[in-house]
């Protein structure tokens, strides 16, 4: 009996030295409305600037893009938003948590989608969703209905006690999807969710993620797919060297670039752009195929010009578009400037 | 004291996962089954000695080979297949990973290691006290698991067979300064002072004391030092996991 008593003892005495106790003071960064909130955080690398003083907040219930090229600062941020790697400076707050002060209750709050795909090859699907379910204190019953239903919706149901290793990468996509929704999380990151899949993987999942949005999670995308950005984000955010360029709505991204709009037009013979070089309403007249893009930002004194040169020149007119700027172009100029998206 | 309790079920959750995918590892096998065998075959064959004199060597070795074989593996594995990151992003302390790590580690050596004892004690060899030794084979165990997971934090290395290799460069050493082929009491003095700055010394020598009666230092000494390398790996690896750990990610 003393012996018993004493390796019971032995054996707690070494847990409590490997182990911490935890705050779990709830600390709201700006305000109740944000799901997430960064204030000047800054990280650095040896002698490189990854994140740089950069601040913006996220709604609740909002889909927020998140921008750039590579090594601009997105995984850095992703990683200190969700705890994986500390800030040199600054303050960020995920679900009202300080992630810093807070880490494991900011993250017992969210659903993680990592870039690179990264659920365990060795075990099946539901062997996957079990373990996390279980990392998040999922409770065995809930945890067997969200895994079920999860993986109904995303189509793995038949094959969840396959080994992942078998899986494709569309599925092995889905799965972590799965695995991130399966704590049913406030606040999902998604690190380049659709890179690399086929058409009709990654619409399938920009429909969940539009899906999970609209039952009331806060989704933080990180994407170097425009359109998937302009189709899915209620705001984005544009990184370039560790600083925010931009942040809006990319309606408003694309109207604060209006100098890049421009007019494709088509004559039935073909024309020289240098023809176009004199007006100074013009910025810029490049070929585009059989068609002349025109950049301007005054398009109805430009239309008015075409016109008279078509009859000047004793043309016709086969087409016109006036283009609004894509967000690729906004992206472009942001990272780049203006000659940029217009060579 | 709640949230330290949910850690602790989490890091069992890590250990469960890492029973299911590493224990069968190649590396793993050979350096925690086949080594270990062939190294107490040829320890024991040819030896005019009775069985009773080599058993702490070889429940020494033993012990030491086989709950040092899946630590260092685990982590550079994880690196690698990026799942180090998935489970980091999950609500878990580091050292909730490292615990797991080292209680998987620590259960592959407490099984393995049973055998010999189980073998000894079917061929009618009785310790002085079984409850004692067997205390002392978990704490070795928690010992030399915890050993292992320090073993993985550095060089912050992605490559599984070249954190086992820097491991056996620290083990082999560690096996030929402990008594476990000569007792230490029959080692030069330099030979002794070596040997005590090893932990597999003291464990071996409980085993002796514990088998034999006889020992060089006493037995709560060798329970205390024991003891205390555990707590020492242990801090050590989570604090050096810690400080590699950006690494790991870039």
């Amino acid at each position: 009996m003393k012996n018993k008593i004493t390796a019971i003892a032995i054996l707690a005495l070494l847990f409590l030295t490997v182990s911490f106790s935890a705050k779990t003071e709830k600390t709201y960064g700006w305000d109740v409305e944000h799901a997430i909130a960064v204030q000047e955080l800054t990280k650095h690398y040896e002698d490189v600037t990854a994140v740089d003083h950069i601040s913006f907040g996220v709604k609740k219930g909002e889909i927020f893009g998140f921008l750039g090229p590579n090594g601009a600062g997105k995984t850095t941020t992703i990683r200190i938003l969700t705890g994986l790697i500390k800030p040199d400076g600054g303050k960020a707050f995920v679900a009202g948590y300080d992630v810093l002060k807070n880490p494991i209750e900011a993250k017992q709050r969210v659903g993680v989608v990592p870039e690179v795909s990264n659920a365990y090859v060795d075990l099946t699907a539901w062997e996957n969703l079990a373990l996390i379910g279980k990392l998040y204190g999922v409770p065995t019953q809930k945890l067997r209905e969200n895994a079920t239903s999860l993986l109904k919706e995303f189509g793995l149901y038949e094959v969840k006690d396959k080994l992942v290793r078998a899986f494709s990468k569309g599925m092995k996509q889905r799965l972590l999807l799965c695995m991130a929704l399966v704590n049913d999380p406030e606040v999902l990151f998604l690190d380049e969710p659709t890179s690399g899949l086929d058409v009709e993987s990654a619409r399938l999942l920009r429909e969940k993620i539009t899906r999970y949005n609209r039952d009331g999670k806060t989704v933080f995308l990180s994407t170097h797919n425009m359109e998937e950005a302009n189709q899915l984000c209620h705001r984005i955010a544009i990184i370039n060297h560790g600083r925010i360029a931009a942040i809006d709505t990319p309606e408003n991204l694309r109207a604060q670039s209006m100098e890049l709009q421009y007019i494709e037009v088509a004559f039935n013979k073909t024309v020289n752009p240098q023809d176009f070089s004199g007006n100074p309403s013009i910025t810029k007249a490049v070929p585009a195929g059989n068609k002349v893009r025109i950049y301007t930002a005054d398009p109805s004194t430009v239309i008015a010009f075409l016109v008279e040169y078509a009859k000047k020149n004793n043309l016709r007119i086969l087409s016109l578009n006036t283009m609004m700027p894509s967000l690729e172009d906004v992206f472009l100029k942001l990272i780049r400037g203006k000659e940029a998206v217009i060579q | 004291m709640s949230t330290l309790t949910e850690q602790f079920k989490r890091s069992l959750v890590i250990a469960k996962k890492n029973i299911k995918i590493y224990y069968l590892k190649g590396p793993v096998i050979i350096f925690g089954l086949v080594f270990p065998l062939f190294l107490a075959l040829a320890y024991i064959i040819g030896r005019n000695v009775p069985l009773k004199e080599v058993l702490p060597g070889l429940i020494g070795m033993t012990t030491f080979f086989t709950a040092t074989s899946v630590g260092p593996s685990i982590v550079p594995w994880e690196t690698r297949s990026k799942t180090l990151e998935r489970l980091l992003c999950c609500p878990v302390a580091l050292w909730t990973i490292i615990v797991g790590d080292m209680l998987s580690s620590f259960l592959f050596g407490l099984i393995i290691s049973v055998i010999p004892l189980a073998l000894t004690l079917t061929l009618g060899i009785q310790p002085l006290n079984f409850m004692l030794l067997f205390l002392g084979l978990i704490i070795a165990n928690l010992c030399f698991a915890a050993l292992s997971v320090l073993l993985s934090a550095y060089p912050p290395t992605d490559v599984p067979a070249t954190s086992m290799m820097l491991s056996s460069l620290v083990k082999f050493p560690l096996v030929f300064i402990s008594g476990v082929f000569i007792p230490i009491e029959q080692l030069p003095p330099l030979g002794t002072a070596i040997a005590s700055i090893s932990p597999l010394t003291y464990f071996t020598d409980m085993v002796r004391q514990l088998f034999l009666s006889r020992g060089f230092y006493p037995l709560a000494l060798d329970f205390t030092a024991v003891i205390a390398f555990t707590m020492a790996f242990a801090l050590a690896a989570i604090k050096l996991h810690e400080k590699t750990l950006t690494k790991r990610l870039s």
